[in-house]
């Protein structure tokens, strides 16, 4: 059933629609549970409890690397977007499928950077600071790695069913989250690189 | 290999006990009744089909209320028992730590898995009727929301048995709730059991959000809507502010306790005082949460007993939208006594006292709605008249705990669980009672015993006030809560006799209410109008109980209170009720994949309380997989026929032509 409205005239509010609209509803929930790792964050930043700290820790080539590939990856999920909207199907499929490498990039990098740290001793139970640095980054990591696993299932239903309104509101869905998750990430590194190492 | 099963069997489950012992017997005695009367009966396909998959938000509000009841029963058992060992001094009833169990079991059960769900209970059955809609906005998420809380409740009660309570208080201060002290699988369950239903919650919030601002009925405009769906939407905006910070929250403690983090602990540079404050501020707005609902369950009565419109609608609107915005600002007060400073301590205990005002002007406005009303005290009315003396002196309490510098007295005693219980009890416990009785008809198409209920109204409250009143004086006295045995030495005895019968009489009440339940069940007369009351709004304008679809034809809605309108129009010979046509109506398949899902997560959950990660990884990994069924699931509606619409309709004693 492509359309569940058509043929039909009854009231029912049009469920694409609502779907999105909870979508930015939910969005607001995640803005807040960042805000909240972000507070525990700043208040800990100094509590190293005698380890190492942010000035110690930090390699910032990689984080620039690893920034300029994520907000690549959000251009490029606006790009597959565009792609929808002229409808071409490959060419949408095909931007999503860079946006997920990209994805996968930033993670790899970013699996890198916490094991190097942890090879030099510094681990989730060093310290305060710590914690709060991997809790913080690993949460914004976990989201990266469940958007991208969605993404995979979005490429899969369009595969299927081709640009119909469903798999268009999953495509703007997943994009919307992918822009929330870049918007996550500038927060993170300036709070916690940019900021940290100066 | 037997010794090391014994020793596994005495670590895993609690023993030690005969209230445990007596405990472990009844759960297993009411699984094997339950198995044996449904395989007995051969109901267990109907119990799937018509129950457990549902995506009806009227079925699934019926399961959170029965839900809630079987929670109140367990909280007000722990609250028995509490008052049995404080009867009188030097009591041997209950150990410290036993205690200790129990006041955090009370606590988490009757705010989390009561309130909460009866509550939800009542949104699910009524909003949408009153909003004129079909369903929710999301019936499968809905579905969901309920299997969660359900998961999670189960987990939380299961430590009674298996494992151990958590022993920490209802909201689990580090670090005592730290690994370091509490080593047990207790805190887990409580984080565990909190955090599953919570996501349940949050979702439920977003769901309503969503129904109540996007499928109200054409013509209902936000100030044309139903005071009760306003509550509603004041609360579930609270909820979806309040609980991102609690699911945080319970994570980071335990990354704590699992993974040797150090935010709360005391060694490492943690900072327990830094979850005091999170858990508040998700933990003051919470109490507001559950109680905006209750003044949208007055609201609705009021008007409706008075014969007369809501006084001053717009006020009370406002009312409850400041109120849920200061309920995030006055989270401090809850620490006044632990070293903010003086400016801190000030900011809080102003923007407390201002909660006062609307609180006060929603009050006054029941007042004025009763003035010059026809006023009749049935069972709701009864009810909702009961509790605005009783909510007006918690508020007042409540007013001098928020002064800062007094309530370094008042701290940690007896006066502040007199307040919280008056205003918990009287504002939100009853005042969903009054819901219910007020909406019973509507939900399963029978009024309940008014005599009965009568009985059951009185008992509560003669019970409340014997039981809390003391508490005021006992707290002015020095009494601190926390405290299982005291000496005869303090002069507290006299006063906590007084206090344990007023709770044993408000058990009597709440057994007097499952009598009239069972006692109107048996002497049931069908409610065949469908407006028992002659009430005001949408809800009301549809058979009881409603029809799978509620309603056959959408409502065009004109006017604030707009059934009681057309009502008088139609009486007045200034309408004819309306020619309706049919068309088919579009509703949700029922699904499996919520209770399924659900109990995947009750498997992630347990693997981790218990460190089994070969039970929580793929726990976890069939839960991924249930979304994922879920996403590719197209086919997940249908349409009602015109034919079978009029027989239902028929079968309600509404005849369409």
């Amino acid at each position: 059933m492509a359309n569940v409205n058509a043929g039909h005239h009854d009231h029912h509010p049009d469920q694409e629609e609502l779907r999105t609209f909870a979508f930015w509803i939910y969005l607001m929930t995640d803005v807040i549970l960042f805000a909240t790792l972000f507070a525990t964050y700043i208040v800990l930043q100094g509590s190293t409890d005698g380890g190492p700290g942010p000035k110690d820790l930090f390699q910032m080539n990689g984080i620039y690397a690893s920034t300029f590939i994520l907000l690549t990856s959000s251009f490029t999920s606006g790009l597959a977007i565009l792609a929808m909207n002229k409808g071409n199907r490959l060419a949408l499929m095909n931007w999503l499928g860079v946006t997920i490498f990209l994805g996968a990039s930033f993670l790899f990098l970013e699996i890198n950077e916490f094991i190097h740290m942890v090879s030099e001793g510094a681990t989730i139970g060093t310290s305060a600071f710590l914690t709060a640095f991997y809790t913080l980054v690993g949460t914004h990591g976990l989201h990266v790695t469940l958007g991208m696993g969605w993404m995979i299932i979005v490429i899969m239903q369009i595969a299927k069913h081709g640009i119909t309104p469903v798999t268009k509101r999953k495509v703007n869905i997943i994009s919307l989250f992918w822009h929330f998750l870049d918007v996550v990430w500038i927060f993170v590194f300036t709070i916690v690189y940019v900021m940290g190492v100066n | 290999m037997w010794e090391s099963v014994k020793e596994f069997a005495s670590e895993f489950f609690v023993t030690g006990d005969p209230l445990i012992y007596g405990a472990d017997v009844s759960i297993v005695l009411s699984i094997i009744a339950i198995v044996s009367v449904l395989t007995y009966f051969k109901k267990w396909g109907w119990l799937w089909r018509e129950w457990l998959t549902t995506v009806d938000h009227k079925k699934i509000g019926i399961m959170y209320i029965l839900a809630s009841v079987l929670m109140l029963f367990r909280g007000g058992v722990d609250a028995l028992l509490m008052r049995a060992q404080l009867v009188m001094p030097e009591m041997q009833f209950l150990s410290g730590d036993h205690y200790n169990q129990i006041f955090t079991t009370h606590g988490v059960i009757m705010i989390l898995f009561m309130a909460m769900p009866l509550m939800f209970g009542l949104f699910n059955v009524i909003v949408p009727l009153q909003l004129g809609a079909r369903d929710v906005a999301f019936p499968f998420l809905n579905a969901l929301s309920f299997w969660l809380f359900f998961s999670g409740a189960m987990l939380f009660n299961l430590s009674f048995v298996i494992g151990g309570s958590p022993d920490a208080g209802w909201l689990a201060y580090p670090p005592y709730s730290e690994l370091a002290f509490n080593p047990g699988p207790g805190q887990d369950f409580y984080i565990w059991g909190i955090q599953i239903s919570g996501i349940g919650s949050l979702m439920t919030g977003i769901n309503f959000i969503v129904t109540i601002l996007k499928v109200r009925a054409p013509g209902m405009t936000l100030m044309k809507m139903p005071m009760f769906s306003w509550s509603v939407l004041s609360s579930c905006i609270a909820i979806v502010f309040a609980f991102p910070i609690l699911t945080v929250t319970l994570a980071l403690l335990f990354i704590d306790r699992y993974l040797g983090g150090h935010f709360f602990t005391l060694d490492g540079g943690g900072n327990p005082m830094m979850y005091i404050n999170l858990i508040w501020m998700w933990g003051h707005p919470e109490v507001y949460i559950i109680v905006l609902p209750a003044f949208g369950i007055f609201s609705e009565i009021v008007a409706t007993f008075s014969r007369k419109k809501l006084f001053g609608y717009k006020s009370m609107v406002f009312a409850m939208i400041i109120i849920s915005v200061l309920s995030f600002l006055v989270w401090a007060h809850h620490f006044f006594t632990m070293g903010s400073g003086a400016d801190v301590n000030a900011f809080f205990a102003v923007t407390t006292m201002l909660i006062a005002i609307p609180t006060g002007v929603k009050v006054f406005n029941w007042l004025f709605t009763m003035f010059r009303g026809k006023i009749t005290f049935e069972t709701p009315m009864l009810w909702t008249v009961g509790i605005i003396p009783n909510f007006v002196i918690g508020g007042m309490t409540g007013v001098l705990l928020s002064v800062a510098p007094a309530d370094f007295q008042y701290h940690n005693s007896y006066f502040l669980i007199a307040h919280f219980h008056q205003v918990i009890i009287a504002g939100v416990v009853f005042g969903f009672f009054a819901g219910l009785y007020y909406w019973w008809p509507k939900i399963f198409g029978f009024k309940l015993n008014e005599r009965i209920g009568r009985w059951a109204f009185w008992l509560w409250n003669i019970g409340f006030y014997l039981c809390f009143m003391p508490q005021y004086a006992l707290g002015l006295m020095g009494m601190t809560r926390r405290l299982y045995t005291y000496g005869w030495d303090k002069g507290w005895f006299e006063m906590n006799l007084v206090s344990t019968i007023g709770a044993v009489i408000m058990g009597a009440a709440f057994l007097v209410q499952i009598w009239d339940i069972a006692h109107s069940i048996k002497h049931m007369k069908r409610d065949t109008t469908g407006d028992p009351w002659n009430a005001r709004t949408l809800e009301w304008s549809i058979p009881s109980p409603a029809p799978f679809y509620n309603f056959a034809v959408m409502p065009q809605v004109t006017s604030q209170d707009d059934w009681h309108e057309r009502k008088l129009r139609i009486e007045q010979g200034l309408e004819k009720p309306a020619k309706v046509e049919l068309e088919p109506i579009h509703m949700p398949k029922n699904s499996g994949i919520p209770i399924v899902m659900s109990m995947f997560w009750f498997f992630v959950g347990f693997g981790l309380i218990f460190d089994w990660l070969w039970m929580a990884v793929p726990g976890f990994i069939s839960v991924i997989a249930c979304m994922v069924v879920h996403s590719f699931n197209y086919d997940t509606d249908y349409y009602v026929t015109v034919e079978e619409i009029k027989r239902t309709e028929a079968e309600a004693g509404r005849v369409i032509t």
